[in-house]
């Protein structure tokens, strides 16, 4: 019987919503006096009522969450924004404390909710990696010890003494990474800090994980990249609106999670509690998959056109906005990007989007997607200023593929695509 | 080995495995956790280094500004209130007189003032990793003790010119006493500090009042004035400040004048353990779920 490395006992935690306090001390010293005299409080506009501690105010990003994580055991942790992956990482990081519930763990843990955290721009990489390892919990003997694999692994060995202001992105985020990859904690907690990097880079990164969980040690590994997800962990717990809905391998796992919780088939609609606060000043509505006559479907004929609509609101007028699609298969390879402002000459219309209700409408031809399971992610940013909202799983859908070129062979065919070639059979 | 033990008063006992770490809703409010910061000795050294080196980064006069700092208002005080105002200096050359106030209420006040940002400028750091938290308020303390020394020895040397210009100043044996009372103001600082620094996680206005509460302090502080010119009316209420015996018997062990107070500096110590104790309480409340409410 293997040992246990982690267990979450009943774990839950709780948000209080909307304004914690008034936020100076005079106006809460004002409020409760008006309490205590059992006087309304001067501060709510007429009309709004009290809520202090209701139920309604609360958010429990995660309830009653139980489950144990075996020795040497890579589990993945999947989930929507908001079904509190996050959180559970926190609470295990003790960034923040559980209300209710125990977390027990057997051997040191470290966590990377963040490459880079604490580095110092005015100090020198070598200053930095003391610093940043020591946050992280590495002894300075440690850290000696290990500093010349971190140099070589981080790839700035020219620039060490240098101020890390003065590092491109990329060095900064390798040498950030060095760090980290050189902990030796028994339990790893990872975030998504391995989409970092260039490809290069991130290949390394990867390797590297690979190898914390080839030596026994415990990873637990969040992340919204289901290959990653499928690439480095056995097994994977499903998150949904603060519960653990699903525990299995991983594949499994990742099936579920991608057929699961949407609003309807073909569709997906985002509730005020699912989109982050910081996306204002937009907000996604819904994004949907229609046939050709319009309705809403979840599985499409690849000989047919379809198209993808995402409807959403602007409270502000938003400069240089684009709202993008990707398709992508089951297992998590990208079939393709797309942004409604890729046309030049809609680029330069639509510069400036006052604030309104919109709907950004493309169609996908006919002959393109091979048969099977795709998912649909959605995003909206301002290139090089801000992504607003990103959902990079907002749905999933099916395309049939009866009826596409060479199906009188019943074969499964390799490949994304699956395009009506125009082949000519000549004679020499 | 038990690594870090946290709160385990109310788990069930009928848990045969042996845990290392235990994360519960809300840990004991007057744990201060010291083995756990000892462990952590290392961070706190590095982030004394961090303030050291990023803070004069970049400046033309580097680590000389840890002298003119207390040199400027050392010679602004004696023009203005020695010079022009006249106040009396116990008969020490006013220079000195003033240098020595400063110094050590400056320990005070800028362990006071950096320890009550704890919270406000690591937000970032505390929301992705986890360690001792009063590893900062802590290496607040250090940093400023080093400056402190430095500022101390031009202090010394001051003395020692005076001294050879004939000036009779009588040092004692209670300057053995510094280390204590040096202490005393640390303690003050940090008691104060991350009470300050907790309840500003909720409470921002609290800042100003901190900075410009600090500045008024120092006029109730006899740092400008020593405490025998007050009449007694004004002394028994100077005397309510934890600070006054501080000064004075800082003043009293290098220049001669000023007074040394059994029962001061006991109330002084009895005021810092009051602090320290209820900031170490909101401190382990206010740390628990920082996160959440910033």
């Amino acid at each position: 019987m293997t040992r246990t490395a982690i267990r979450f006992e009943k774990i839950s935690k709780a948000y209080r919503l909307g304004q914690i306090s008034s936020g100076t001390l005079s106006n809460d010293i004002k409020a409760w006096w008006a309490k205590k005299r059992g006087r309304p409080n001067p501060l709510l506009k007429i009309g709004q009522e009290e809520h202090g501690n209701q139920e309604g105010d609360i958010l429990w990003a995660l309830k009653d969450v139980s489950f144990s994580i075996g020795e040497g055991a890579v589990l993945g942790i999947i989930g929507r924004n908001g079904a509190g992956k996050s959180t559970l990482l926190k609470l295990l990081s003790r960034v923040t404390a559980p209300t209710d519930g125990y977390i027990k763990v057997k051997g040191r843990i470290a966590s990377l909710l963040e490459v880079g955290t604490g580095f110092h721009p005015e100090l020198t990489g070598r200053e930095n990696i003391y610093l940043n390892g020591a946050i992280l919990g590495m002894k300075r003997v440690e850290i000696d010890r290990k500093f010349d694999e971190i140099l070589d692994f981080s790839e700035v060995e020219q620039f060490i003494d240098t101020p890390v202001k003065r590092y491109s992105s990329g060095m900064y985020v390798r040498l950030a990474f060095a760090v980290a990859a050189h902990l030796e904690p028994e339990i790893l907690v990872v975030d998504e800090v391995l989409a970092v990097g260039d490809a290069e880079f991130q290949k390394k990164s990867l390797g590297k994980m690979g190898d914390v969980a080839q030596q026994g040690r415990t990873v637990l590994f969040v992340s919204h990249n289901m290959s990653s997800i499928l690439r480095l962990t056995h097994e994977a717990i499903v998150l949904e609106k603060g519960c653990v809905v699903k525990r299995g391998p991983s594949s499994e796992a990742v099936d579920y999670y991608l057929s699961a919780g949407n609003s309807r088939a073909g569709e997906r609609i985002w509730e005020d509690e699912e989109v982050p606060a910081d996306a204002a000043p937009f907000r996604p509505l819904g994004v949907r998959i229609c046939d050709k006559s319009g309705t809403v479907v979840e599985t499409i004929r690849s000989i047919e056109p379809f198209s993808i609509e995402v409807e959403y609101r602007l409270s502000a007028p938003l400069t240089g906005l684009r709202i993008g699609v990707y398709i992508g298969t089951a297992r998590g390879e990208y079939v393709l990007t797309s942004f409604d402002t890729d046309d030049e000459h809609r680029f330069e219309k639509h510069g400036v989007r006052p604030a309104g209700h919109y709907v950004s409408r493309c169609v996908i031809p006919p002959d393109l997607l091979n048969g099977g399971r795709y998912f649909l992610g959605v995003n909206a940013s301002s290139y090089r200023v801000r992504r607003y909202f990103m959902d990079e799983q907002a749905l999933t859908f099916n395309v049939n593929s009866s009826g596409a070129p060479g199906k009188q062979w019943i074969e499964a065919r390799p490949g994304l695509i699956r395009p009506r070639l125009d082949w000519k059979i000549e004679t020499r | 080995m038990p690594d870090i033990v946290m709160d385990n008063s109310e788990i069930d006992l009928i848990d045969p495995e042996k845990w290392d770490m235990i994360i519960g809703p809300q840990r004991n409010l007057l744990d201060l956790r010291l083995q756990e910061l000892w462990h952590a000795r290392d961070l706190v050294l590095l982030f004394v280094r961090r303030d050291f080196v990023s803070i004069y980064k970049q400046t033309i006069l580097g680590p000389l500004w840890y002298l003119i700092q207390p040199l400027l208002t050392t010679i602004v005080f004696t023009v203005v209130f020695g010079n022009i105002a006249k106040l009396p200096t116990d008969g020490l050359p006013s220079f000195l007189f003033y240098m020595s106030g400063t110094l050590i209420f400056t320990y005070f006040a800028s362990s006071l003032s950096k320890t009550s940002e704890t919270f406000a400028n690591n937000a970032h750091l505390f929301g992705k990793v986890y360690f001792p938290r009063l590893a900062v308020p802590v290496s607040i303390l250090i940093s400023n003790l080093i400056a402190f020394v430095i500022q101390f020895g031009f202090f010394l040397a001051f003395i020692g010119y005076f001294y050879l210009r004939g000036t009779s100043i009588h040092m004692n044996w209670w300057v053995l006493f510094t280390p204590v009372l040096l202490l005393m103001m640390a303690g003050l600082g940090l008691g104060f500090g991350i009470i300050v620094s907790s309840l500003t996680t909720k409470y921002r206005d609290l800042r100003f009042l901190v900075q410009f509460g600090v500045q008024l302090l120092q006029y109730v502080t006899p740092v400008i004035y020593p405490l025998s010119a007050m009449s007694p009316k004004y002394q028994a209420l100077i005397r309510l400040n934890p600070l006054t015996s501080v000064v004075e018997a800082f003043r009293y062990a290098y220049l001669g004048s000023g007074s040394v107070n059994m029962v001061q500096l006991g109330y002084t110590f009895f005021i810092m353990l009051i602090a320290i104790t209820i900031g170490v309480v909101i401190f382990n409340r206010v740390e628990a779920t920082f996160m959440d409410t910033v």
